[in-house]
């Protein structure tokens, strides 16, 4: 973390840098990514006041950092766009309150909060979290009304017409199927390099990466060396068998990569510390990636590999101190 | 009986109950405390299976407490722990089939549960086989609410239910006894997989340092309201 900007700017940047993402998502998915950003981080203000008062913190300064902002629009673009608004509750009341304040609040927490939350709500609702809406452009399939009734309500009733799978789902159900990945890519759900839509989303999520980075708010390790270990195990299995695994570039520009890439990884409380560290961390989201991804049984995994990783930052930073100058070199 | 004898007992049962409890304090007996509790029956039952193994099995360690050398005294504990472990493995197959393949190997393992060599170790192997059994079954009984709190809460979350497979133990007509919490509640399915158990403990022995802290704030607070009154009316 670049030590000239005070943690609100971080934070600022980091949510200004979410923008050219959350305008295509709103292009491609329509009202729902609204009601979800909107709920998320009306909850997480109002979660994290109450949890600064009851541990007796000074409410005013922690929260005005825009951390539980930032852990909710990061959950909320995580979510399938329309989902009910007691699951995006769940989610938020996992990220702020267990994975962040049981863990002592920012800087304390060993897990990044917003995957935490939406690993929860993955394993708890299975149904709710798998069903994404038809990417269609235009501002979305449904209007402001049937949004209300969809995310309060008891649900839009011709929903179901308006959902699908997500690219890696049909993906996935498609090679098990014995069809390969070049006939899969000319079905519906997918896009040019992609998930139908995904590509542009992703690209956006790049562009806003790229932008932290020249901004000099991330460093590029975790990143690049993500990507680097997606695409390689991607490449190598790709290789081997190109009637059975997809692309290296079906993998960048699907789901969540680069959403993880640059925005979830990157945390600066969880993430690793040192330059060798931030390498062998982001490669192993990457490797870890592409394994749940492929053999896993869930539609996608960046949550579960920036947890896996999570747990092994404090090893990774214990073994890769930088050697002080005139120091023995240690451990 | 006499007054020390009470405060002895008195104290027994307020540590197995509240102060040293099992599973909120000691924190043993963990791995059944969290596999077996995804619903209030099933900890219920592997609660009064830890129970009866616990009395049993302590109390004849505090009548032969005597004649065990010190040197070998873990290796009869063990022996005298398992004898009656199988014992109640065997009585629960014939008479709870069901329910005993619902806890499964959970029974047999009761042998290795730390809570009931513990007990043996720090305090059947050291007192009379009437505190033993009132400790043991205090401290059987302690685990037994714990293990019943975190089940029903469990179930209540993941499935919105409760006392859901009650026939398992009291027969057909228990059935009734089940409550659903609504139609509409969709079950969290996160409570009943492990780390809900984790959680939802963590909660637990959250909530019980709450009410200590509480509590001991109150009768610290309440002495110094009247204490300058007193002083005052000396002086």
């Amino acid at each position: 973390m670049n030590p000239n900007y005070t943690v609100a700017q971080v934070m600022q940047l980091v949510l200004l840098a979410l923008i050219p993402g959350i305008a295509l998502m709103l292009w491609f998915f329509g009202w729902g990514v609204l009601t979800n950003l909107l709920i998320a981080c009306l909850l997480a203000v109002a979660l994290e006041s109450l949890l600064l008062y009851l541990r007796k913190r000074p409410i005013k300064p922690f929260l005005s950092d825009y951390s539980a902002v930032l852990t909710a629009c990061l959950l909320a673009l995580a979510l399938p766009p329309y989902a009910p608004w007691w699951v995006i509750a769940v989610g938020i009341v996992m990220a702020i309150i267990i994975a962040k304040h049981l863990y002592g609040g920012l800087g304390y927490n060993a897990f990044n909060p917003a995957m935490v939350g939406y690993a929860a709500l993955l394993v708890s609702f299975p149904l709710e979290m798998t069903v994404w809406p038809v990417a269609s452009g235009g501002f979305g399939v449904l209007d402001f009304h049937s949004t209300l009734l969809q995310v309060f309500g008891s649900g839009f009733s011709g929903w179901d017409a308006y959902t699908h799978a997500t690219a890696l789902d049909s993906m996935k159900t498609g090679l098990s199927l014995h069809q390969t990945p070049s006939q899969l890519l000319q079905t519906q759900s997918m896009g040019l390099l992609g998930g139908q839509g995904w590509e542009w989303i992703n690209l956006a999520y790049l562009i806003g990466g790229g932008w932290l980075l020249y901004k000099r708010i991330i460093t590029w390790h975790i990143p690049v060396a993500m990507l680097l270990g997606l695409s390689l195990f991607a490449s190598l299995f790709w290789l081997y068998s190109p009637d059975n695994y997809p692309t290296p570039i079906f993998h960048l520009f699907s789901g969540a990569t680069m959403l993880g890439a640059f925005f979830i990884a990157t945390d600066p409380v969880t993430a690793s510390t040192t330059p060798v560290g931030k390498l062998v961390f982001g490669f192993s989201i990457g490797a870890l990636l592409y394994i749940i991804r492929t053999w896993g049984g869930y539609p996608d995994a960046v949550a579960f590999a920036v947890i896996v990783m999570n747990m092994a930052v404090p090893l990774l930073d214990t073994y890769t101190q930088p050697r002080i100058y005139g120091q023995r070199r240690g451990l | 009986m006499s007054n020390t004898d009470t405060t002895i007992y008195r104290k027994i049962i307020k540590d197995g109950l509240w102060h040293n409890n099992p599973g909120l304090v000691q924190l043993l007996g963990l791995c059944p405390l969290m596999a077996v509790t995804t619903n209030f029956i099933n900890g219920f039952g592997l609660g009064i299976a830890t129970l009866v193994a616990l009395v049993a099995s302590n109390v004849a360690i505090a009548i032969v407490r005597h004649w065990i050398r010190p040197e070998i005294r873990i290796p009869v504990f063990v022996l005298i722990i398992a004898a009656n472990v199988t014992l109640i493995e065997l009585l629960m197959n014939a008479y709870f089939h069901e329910l005993y393949n619902v806890l499964g190997l959970f029974i047999a393992l009761i042998v290795t549960n730390c809570i009931v060599i513990g007990r043996a170790e720090i305090f059947a192997s050291k007192n009379t086989p009437l505190h033993t059994l009132l400790d043991s079954t205090m401290m059987g009984l302690g685990f037994m609410l714990v293990l019943c709190v975190l089940g029903g809460l469990r179930e209540l979350i993941a499935q919105g239910t409760l006392f859901s497979q009650a026939h398992l133990m009291f027969g057909e007509s228990a059935k009734a006894l089940t409550l659903t919490l609504g139609a509409n509640y969709h079950g969290m399915l996160l409570a009943a997989l492990p780390p809900g158990a984790f959680i939802g403990l963590g909660f637990l022995v959250a909530l019980k340092n709450g009410i200590d802290t509480y509590l001991k704030q109150r009768s610290k607070t309440t002495p110094l309201k009247t204490a300058p009154l007193t002083t005052g009316e000396v002086a």
